[in-house]
């Protein structure tokens, strides 16, 4: 395991196969991700773990890394366009952290928050979406789905149970579930699901747990999310 | 539904499945099939694809919802889209459109009452050399008059059934004004074969190459290799736009190893999406054979048993000409077991339809849409040519490229290699619409300049030339000496001429309003920043433009640019940037606001009550309408 690349100016160890990101977060080093998730497939959607290679821009999560490899991260010409991407993110969908339960443990804010997003800058486009509270013991809130496919994945990957998927295409691109009906309440889902975890924003929730964690001791309250890698 | 409902659509299912083998790679096709039959993709077919072709119904859903051609809730007997490119619009097909619908008593996009017929716009059919155009039931209708329209209204009222239709609607002209060497080629089927045939270097060899294409493995000398160093020879480069060299793809897709049971594919890709471009509806109405040649001669070359040819959806009616010269090619033995005699030489094509998705003209996502998924391009590496069809090699071209590599069989690469320039070999079709006397097909060795294109096709006081279509490059008239060409201008073959009267800003809004149609939605940066975009360009030609605007479109392309996932997002931004270059005085005209106004307008967001009340009249009116109606 000799072989390294540089990473904002620091040496990197990689083995054979790793991508970017999990090399990077190995060594300790954390890269803005919100799609990406070390138990799954890498997906390259999200786009937020854009760095620059070799003076190319590619997503971190799915771009290998080579010996020698030159990768800028945090600088601030793609801090700025990630924040764009956050924001966008945030427009497109309706994102109201402060009536939110899953504030302080949302991925999306806690990003936003690292990258010190202060504004959503773009116009708000206010999509129609539904709730779908059918189901006994798990809500699911559409207006949050930032479309990672991480409950995709995990479904159809690890429950093998293909529960959840996207349809639609463009900005109307948007998550089904596994039922004529349309209700979570008419598939097999179950809080024991791995896609019942994986979810990191506020789509996925248990019910009747929402606030049992009180604002202000949640995870991203103890610790910015930019400080949770640990290396490995 | 009905119980007898049910039934008759699990027949129909049934029937489309069981000629599918029951596959689920041929989700694309099935849906495609069942909605012919049913009008629409009912619940009670997923129901049923659910159950036989053992697939989640998230799966159908999922592919169901992605093409634009494929309707989850009932559309009508009669679906009728209307061609909405900007060429269409030159040629006033929104008026058309607003004469049917007052025709028929419907809104655009909606169904109407009785379920009868809906109407609506879809992206460019292919069709702007006998604009305007629309498609029916995925038929396609040219050359719309208002005369043309009100029969047509008469028709869907009298539910007339299409097969009784006037069959002049559905004439669709080749228009070739220019031929060069492939559109005045006279070759006969099976010629360039045995020409490629011929290139083994001698007898002995023979019987590697058998070998080499009845195992898909690649022999290092004889015909297949001969034939590869033709086409390498030829400079050969592909004709999509991405110019890639043509010999290196073959050859790397030769040389990819093959796991236990796996084949390698040809693909021929005919999603010709790209607004103003038509040209390959041509080389496969009347040069079917020239293409299937060039496709079996790639599947000597690389040692592949399975083709495939997908067809973009708008070019529904080639399916059945098609399939008819792929029968005949059987019959003539120059597809099937033992092509001309060759022992082993097993070659087959089949053609799948897209179903409404410019998207699936990226090649990988193209293979993904020919596996039966949605039509999302694949994270690369891998490429196709080691990882493509179902994780098998793979080579995927455009439809001229493999007719050009029939030419190069027949004549040679050396022969090839001379016409054209230096580094960009052969001949280029281009697809000639908009301001010009004579639109259609115009076939030029490269190197040839845009005026004398022009020249020949009879435009005068033109304004801009939008070459190789929105993804592509705008021309201004001080670059009309530019060639065509990989070293100056690269083209996929659309060349849309506007003249002095036309708006580029509405024409640069019609390209991003197509851009944010067609995005696939998988990445962030395209499928927010499309919107995004066709939201700004929608501001400034409501009058709400400021320079501010200016600088967040310029930030966007950025953005699009340096992030996005594929060439649809890296290019959206062009068409807009090329015009605030090159036209910044048609933008100006927008820019209304000297400092930041607000995209919201009060009295346009009254419309809906507007009509609600049917009322239009000064007093239900916040201010006066000063900048016209909204698109």
């Amino acid at each position: 395991m000799s072989q390294t690349f540089t990473l904002d100016g620091k040496s990197i160890p990689f083995e054979d196969g790793q991508t970017i990101m999990q090399a990077a977060t190995k060594a300790g080093v954390f890269i803005p991700h919100l799609c990406y998730h070390p138990e799954f497939k890498p997906h390259g959607s999200c786009k937020l773990c854009t760095v620059k290679a070799n003076g190319r821009q590619t997503a971190s999560c799915t771009m290998r890394a080579m010996a020698g490899m030159v990768v800028e991260s945090e600088t601030e010409e793609i801090n700025a366009e990630r924040r764009a991407l956050t924001q966008m993110l945030f427009v497109e969908g309706n994102h109201f952290c402060p009536s939110c339960e899953k504030s302080g443990h949302c991925q999306l804010q806690a990003t936003a928050y690292h990258l010190g997003m202060m504004s959503p800058h773009f116009d708000h486009f206010f999509p129609n979406r539904a709730v779908d509270a059918s189901h006994p013991e798990v809500l699911l809130d559409f207006n949050r789905c930032i479309l990672c496919s991480l409950c995709v994945r995990a479904s159809r990957d690890v429950d093998g149970k293909n529960v959840f998927a996207l349809s639609g295409r463009g900005i109307k691109t948007h998550l089904i579930v596994n039922a004529k009906s349309g209700k979570l309440s008419d598939t097999d889902f179950s809080l024991a699901d791995k896609a019942a975890q994986v979810c990191p924003v506020g789509v996925i929730l248990t019910k009747r747990k929402g606030f049992a964690v009180p604002i202000g001791e949640r995870s991203y309250d103890k610790q910015p999310i930019g400080e949770t890698v640990e290396g490995r | 539904m009905t119980d007898m409902h049910v039934e008759a659509v699990a027949g129909i299912v049934d029937r489309v499945v069981a000629r599918y083998r029951r596959d689920p790679t041929c989700m694309v096709q099935i849906l495609r099939e069942v909605q012919e039959a049913c009008d629409w993709i009912p619940p009670e077919a997923i129901d049923r694809m659910q159950v036989t072709l053992g697939v989640p119904r998230t799966k159908i859903e999922g592919v169901a919802g992605f093409y634009s051609f494929f309707y989850t809730q009932p559309r009508g007997k009669y679906r009728i889209l209307f061609s909405d490119n900007i060429t269409d619009r030159m040629q006033g097909n929104l008026a058309l459109m607003e004469r049917l619908c007052n025709n028929l008593w419907i809104e655009p996009g909606k169904v109407s009452e009785d379920g009868l017929v809906s109407v609506d716009k879809t992206s460019c059919t292919g069709m702007c050399d006998q604009g305007p155009a629309m498609l029916v039931n995925n038929r396609a209708v040219t050359r719309l008059t208002a005369a043309r329209i009100d029969e047509i209204a008469e028709l869907v009222r009298n539910k007339t059934s299409l097969a009784e239709w006037p069959a002049d609607y559905f004439k669709v002209e080749d228009n070739i004004r220019k031929p060069d060497i492939m559109l005045s080629s006279q070759m006969q089927p099976g010629d360039a074969l045995r020409a490629a045939r011929e290139r083994v270097p001698s007898d002995g060899l023979m019987s590697s190459n058998m070998r080499s294409w009845r195992e898909g493995l690649p022999s290092g000398l004889g015909g297949p290799a001969a034939m590869l160093d033709e086409i390498k020879r030829a400079n050969l480069r592909g004709r999509g736009g991405a110019g890639f060299t043509t010999g290196l793809k073959w050859e790397a897709c030769r040389n990819a190893p093959l796991k236990a049971g796996h084949q390698r594919f040809v693909v021929c890709n005919a999603d010709e999406g790209e607004p103003g471009t038509f040209k390959d509806r041509v080389l496969l109405t009347s040069y079917a054979d020239l293409v299937f040649e060039g496709m079996t001669v790639a599947a000597y070359v690389i040692g592949a048993r399975r083709g495939f040819l997908y067809l973009r959806g708008e070019y529904r009616h080639l399916l059945e000409p098609l399939n008819a010269v792929l029968e005949r090619r059987r019959k003539e033995n120059l597809l099937g077991p033992n092509i001309i005699g060759i022992p082993g030489g097993d070659f087959d094509i089949e053609i799948h339809l897209g179903a409404g998705a410019y998207i699936c003209g990226e090649e990988s996502a193209l293979i993904e849409s020919l596996e039966g998924k949605r039509g999302t391009p694949r994270n690369r590496p891998p490429f196709p040519v080691t990882n493509g069809y179902l994780d098998q090699p793979t080579i995927v071209n455009n439809v001229e490229t493999f007719a050009a590599a029939s030419l190069i069989a027949l004549n040679g690469g050396e022969w090839y290699a001379a016409i054209g320039t230096k580094h960009s070999a052969g001949t280029k079709i281009l697809s000639v619409s908009g301001d010009c006397e004579r639109p259609g097909l115009y076939e030029y060795p490269f190197g040839v300049s845009i005026r004398q294109v022009l020249e020949d096709c009879g435009a005068s006081d033109t304004q801009a030339v939008q070459v190789s279509g929105p993804s592509g490059f705008c021309v201004a008239p001080d670059e009309f000496d530019r060639t065509i060409g990989f070293e100056d201008i690269p083209t996929a073959g659309a060349f849309t001429i506007f003249n002095n009267t036309r708006d580029m800003f509405e024409v640069a809004r019609n390209y991003v309003h197509f851009f944010q149609h067609e995005s696939c939605g998988f990445c962030t940066p395209c499928r927010v920043g499309t919107s995004l975009l066709k939201n700004l360009m929608d501001k400034l030609h409501n009058g709400c433009g400021s320079p501010y605007d200016f600088a967040e479109i310029e930030k966007l392309n950025q953005l699009l640019q340096s992030m996005s996932h594929c060439g649809l997002g890296h290019t959206a931004c062009n068409p807009v940037l090329d015009t605030i270059a090159k036209f910044r005085p048609a933008y100006e005209k927008h820019m209304v606001q000297q400092d930041f106004a607000p995209a919201f307008d009060l009295d346009r967001a009254l419309a809906a009550a507007r009509q609600m009340t049917g009322r239009d009249d000064a007093a239900a009116h916040i201010i006066k309408e000063e900048f016209g109606e909204d698109a």
